[in-house]
């Protein structure tokens, strides 16, 4: 498939095409780093290629302002072909003081382009860095392609004469930032203006600084010959059909409504505010149109048991949040185990123990979604595993929920929450129906047993307040539940032995049985004789992909299995991981994955881990791959 | 087409199932007052929700024949915060004691209230830990001995009223086990009222805490210790009618006897004070179960619910904005086509 590209007539004659490139825009947390981030991704996704983005800023909201803890910054990988990863080093670095510069400097390979705001290397920004001497002067950066432009005192003087103060007029610098970018990579400029003059409409003054800046950046771009000649990266040869891009958790928000939608019942959404979660409140909070109820509740326990509530009032229930939250939802959980009620438990994994990292990610919650609970608590577990596909997973995770009357727990992660690439939007219509049917009839001679299963689903009727006839209590206390093949159904209380056991491997055999209901492992072995098999879940999707394709270009054949759903597994996983002679697991975590399968099936897999808040390299996968084939 | 009329009665709000409270429990005539009250009431039993936390009383739902959900430990309020919020037409009652709604369970009850969800609230305040086999609880006095404290009680309790008041309760009133009469009077105005009530019932349990409530509940000390609070009166109680409630130079409410300040000296209920300060005032008249103490609603005043707005911010968001359209909201940024 190719691709034509209008000619732009005034397109500079000496552009280079590229086909891809990285770009590391960082600066201070105040500097406004992951809005021209954004900017610069939302450009280049209208304009065609294919991206994926990094974001990664501190858990402070202002850190010390020029110091090492305040750097904050925005990857964006741009490219004319399918890409899966944020991209393992910048081709690009901004840095706007110098904490941005030594923060960034170790993930930089020789060669690299570093754009430089001379203006904030005085003594005092040193001073904040930690720095005895300035990086700018000596050979220290001798290996880069170094430009120092004084990005501030140009923005200054370009907003001079519009009345701007000059503590607002030095906050511009950013869009003079992204001027210089946008001509250095042939971006249209037209966008940025257009959002710039709906962004800042109340505030004409800013407005005229931001446009003013912006226009700066470019023009010195043009002019200051600097840099000879301008790149361009073409749009990407994407599937057909209409994109737009998307981060993970706004993708995880319509996924939400899809479901609620198919399933035509109202959606209720409980949470309270935690990073990196707390979009999928904002994101929801605005479809009041849609019938969508949200509360911002007092505490995470209480979002969990008001879920649980409007989920027994018949509403699609979900809680969303992150590992500390979810830790204290527990015993909620448990109790809707034991109701047997539909309801979705959004965990956008982040950095623990404890507070942890709370801006970046990590996947060290899926023991917790696993065994996290007291007693027998089994539930399915969901795993989205790129930002854009946080939609189907997320209306997997409800279609399980609601089909099977369990809590169901969708985990996905800051990277992904964060992280942009391009979504081809789906057919809303060609979405399976997953509506449900309530009760309305007593089911055991004029009586109503709440716990009378559907012998196949094993799931239990769900019948509403409100409906005559059908009252019932249900309760966390153990119950007469079985209600199969003329077992009591009644759910009222029971103590007895052998009723609980029974209880137990019910409640374990109705989990089970979802093998049956789910897709059969995702694996890519394009040869079907690879040794090695590279195994995964969530987020590190991109990494092995990207990693995969490298042992592929030098004519290696690896194998990659690639797990959605993690409670259960698919039903053929341990045939598929016996298959293969070796079984590596790359983790963000310390090898949980890797436990579970290796109870699992008895297989030697292999662990490898990463628990450093950022995604695998792809190099890095590579490497592991490289050693494990000899 | 006409609604066929059916009268309930008591039978209809029986679950059948065996309630096991100990024998003599005041549970049980709590549990007779709200059966024998709801046929009164204008309610349909599969419109009525019981949620409870975890506790002898939280055991209530069991025995209703309405909808139920016995939950987990303090977090009833909470739960049937979810059920009033998916479907306001419900009326939701709650139950819990002591130690469920005001130790562990505390923060959500005092959310609820000031969130004004329509939830009818009912703590059991026996001032023991019951089903855990007699610890002593929140609200149990300085000094009491139980398993947990050997050696007396140094945590000083809680006032429930002065808590529900301080959440800013709308609706705020107490009862106790001995007199169906006042409960049920008392349920049947938490019932009326709309929005969030709350109602303290003193209950005995007489395995753990027999008597806790003696010094005012006897039927031969009731008619000096309790004081019965009625709307537009002045606060006079007593077998004779010889004591009141009157304000001192620091407005604060304080027992004095009639022939001191005359009946005109008296202070007069006001329940629908939008200020709390009295009704928090005359909450704290009595801090123990040895001091005459106030009984009846002390508060009942207006304030908008708060599922009725949730609702009514969709019901305008849908006037204005029309019914939503999730392609055309995935689709309302930059798109772009792949031919
Ligand atoms: S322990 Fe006390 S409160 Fe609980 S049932 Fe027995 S008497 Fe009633």
């Amino acid at each position: 498939m190719t691709i034509d590209t209008p000619v732009d007539p005034n397109r500079d004659a000496r552009t280079e095409t590229l086909d891809r490139v990285v770009i590391r825009f960082a600066g201070d947390s105040g500097d406004g780093m992951q809005l021209v981030g954004d900017r610069f991704t939302e450009l280049s996704a209208a304009f065609g290629n294919d991206l994926a983005t990094l974001p990664n800023y501190p858990a402070e909201i202002r850190a010390p302002a020029g110091t090492i803890a305040g750097v904050s910054s925005f990857q964006v990988h741009i490219s004319d072909h399918d890409i899966v990863t944020p991209g393992d080093a910048p081709n690009v670095l901004i840095a706007m003081n110098p904490a941005a510069l030594i923060a960034n400097l170790n993930d930089m390979v020789p060669g690299t382009t570093l754009i430089i705001n001379s203006d904030s290397f005085e003594q005092r920004d040193l001073d904040k860095a930690g720095l005895t001497t300035n990086p700018l002067e000596g050979n220290s950066l001798a290996a880069f392609n170094v430009y120092t432009v004084p990005m501030t005192s140009i923005t200054v003087g370009a907003t001079k004469d519009l009345g701007v103060k000059p503590r607002d007029a030095e906050r511009s610098k950013n869009f003079f930032a992204l001027g210089l970018l946008c001509w250095m990579y042939t971006r249209p400029v037209k966008p940025v203006l257009d959002w710039i003059e709906k962004q800042f409409a109340a505030k004409p003054l800013i407005l005229a600084a931001n446009t003013a800046a912006f226009k700066a950046g470019r023009n010195f771009g043009e002019t200051a010959e600097l840099f000879d000649h301008p790149y361009e990266v073409r749009p990407a040869a994407l599937r057909p059909g209409n994109y737009r891009n998307v981060v993970g958790n706004s993708a995880t928000v319509y996924g939400l409504v899809a479901a609620a939608q198919s399933a035509k019942l109202p959606l209720v959404y409980a949470s309270y505010p935690i990073t990196p979660a707390s979009d999928i409140l904002h994101d929801l909070s605005k479809l009041k149109n849609f019938g969508i109820k949200t509360l911002q509740a007092e505490d995470e326990i209480a979002a969990a048991a008001i879920a649980i509530g409007a989920a027994f009032a018949g509403s699609l229930a979900i809680t969303g949040t992150s590992g500390p939250g979810l830790d204290l939802k527990s015993e909620a959980i448990a109790l809707a185990i034991s109701l047997e009620l539909p309801f979705v438990i959004v965990d956008v994994q982040r950095g623990g123990p404890s507070t942890g990292l709370p801006t970046k990610t990590e996947q060290a919650d899926l023991m917790l979604a696993m065994y996290g609970r007291h007693g027998e608590s089994p539930l399915p577990i969901v795993a989205a595993y790129t930002p854009s596909q946080c939609f189907d997973a997320a209306f997997e995770a409800c279609r399980l929920a609601i089909k099977y009357r369990t809590p169901v727990m969708l985990l996905t992660d800051g990277y992904l929450a964060n992280g942009a690439e391009p979504w081809l939007i789906p057919d809303l219509d060609a979405l399976p129906d997953i509506s449900v049917e309530f009760a309305t009839e007593p089911n055991h001679g004029d009586e109503f047993w709440p716990y009378l299963r559907d012998p196949e689903t094993l799931a239990r009727p769900w019948a509403i307040p409100g409906t005559p006839k059908l009252m019932h209590r249900i309760g966390g206390i153990e119950k007469s539940g079985i209600g199969l093949d003329g077992a009591d159904g009644s759910g009222s209380i029971s103590y007895s032995p052998e009723n609980h056991e029974a209880m137990v491997e019910l409640r374990a055999r109705k989990i089970a049985n979802i093998a049956n209901d789910i897709p059969l492992t995702m694996l890519d072995d394009e040869t079907g004789d690879a040794e090695v098999l590279v195994l995964g879940w969530g987020s590190t999707w991109g990494s092995i992909t990207a990693g995969l394709r490298r042992i592929r270009a030098r004519n290696l054949k690896v194998a990659h299995a690639h797990l959605t759903h993690l409670n259960p597994f698919p039903k053929d996983l341990g045939d598929v991981l016996r298959r293969y002679d070796k079984i590596l697991v790359p983790e963000m975590n310390l090898g949980q994955l890797s436990r579970l399968v290796r109870a699992e099936y008895l297989v030697d897999a292999q662990s490898y881990t990463k628990v450093q808040g950022v995604p695998f390299r792809a190099v890095e996968i590579e490497t592991k791959i490289l050693e494990m084939l000899g | 087409m006409t609604e066929e009329v059916v009268t309930l009665t008591k039978k209809d709000f029986e679950s059948g199932e065996e309630a096991r409270w100990c024998p003599g429990c005041g549970d049980y005539s709590i549990l007779t007052a709200v059966q024998m009250l709801l046929p009164e009431l204008d309610v349909k039993p599969e419109n009525m929700v019981f949620i409870s936390g975890i506790g002898c009383a939280a055991r209530f739902p069991y025995y209703m024949r309405t909808y139920g959900v016995h939950g987990i430990h303090g977090r009833a309020p909470a739960i049937a915060t979810g059920v009033a919020l998916a479907r306001p037409d419900l009326n939701v009652w709650v139950i819990g004691g002591d130690g469920d709604m005001l130790s562990i369970g505390g923060n959500h009850l005092i959310h609820a209230l000031r969130r004004n969800v329509n939830l009818k609230i009912m703590m059991f305040n026996n001032q023991i830990y019951g089903l855990t086999k007699g610890q002593y609880s929140p609200t149990s006095e300085i000094g009491k001995v139980t398993k947990s404290t050997p050696f007396g009680s140094i945590d000083y309790p809680f006032n429930p009223l002065s808590v529900a008041l301080g959440a800013e309760a709308t609706f705020v009133a107490r009862t106790h086990d001995m007199d169906r009469k006042h409960m049920q009077a008392t349920f049947k105005r938490m019932h009326e009222h709309k929005g969030a009530a709350f109602v303290e019932v003193f209950q005995n349990c007489n395995v753990f805490n027999d008597g806790a409530f003696d010094g005012i509940l006897k039927r031969d000390v009731r008619g000096d210790m309790l004081i019965q609070l009625t709307h537009g009166e002045p606060i006079r109680f007593g077998s004779e009618g010889q004591l009141g409630v009157a304000v001192n130079e620091f407005g604060e409410p304080r027992v004095v006897e009639v022939s001191a300040v005359g009946v005109e000296g008296l202070l007069v209920h006001d329940e629908h004070r939008a200020d709390p300060t009295l009704a928090f005032a005359l909450s704290r008249l009595a801090n123990s179960p040895t001091m005459p103490t106030p009984v009846g609603v002390f508060r009942d005043v207006q304030r908008p619910i708060y599922e009725v707005e949730v609702q009514a911010q969709l019901a305008a968001t849908l006037e204005r904005n029309g019914p939503g359209d999730l392609a055309k909201i995935i689709a309302s940024g930059a798109t772009w086509t792949v031919e």
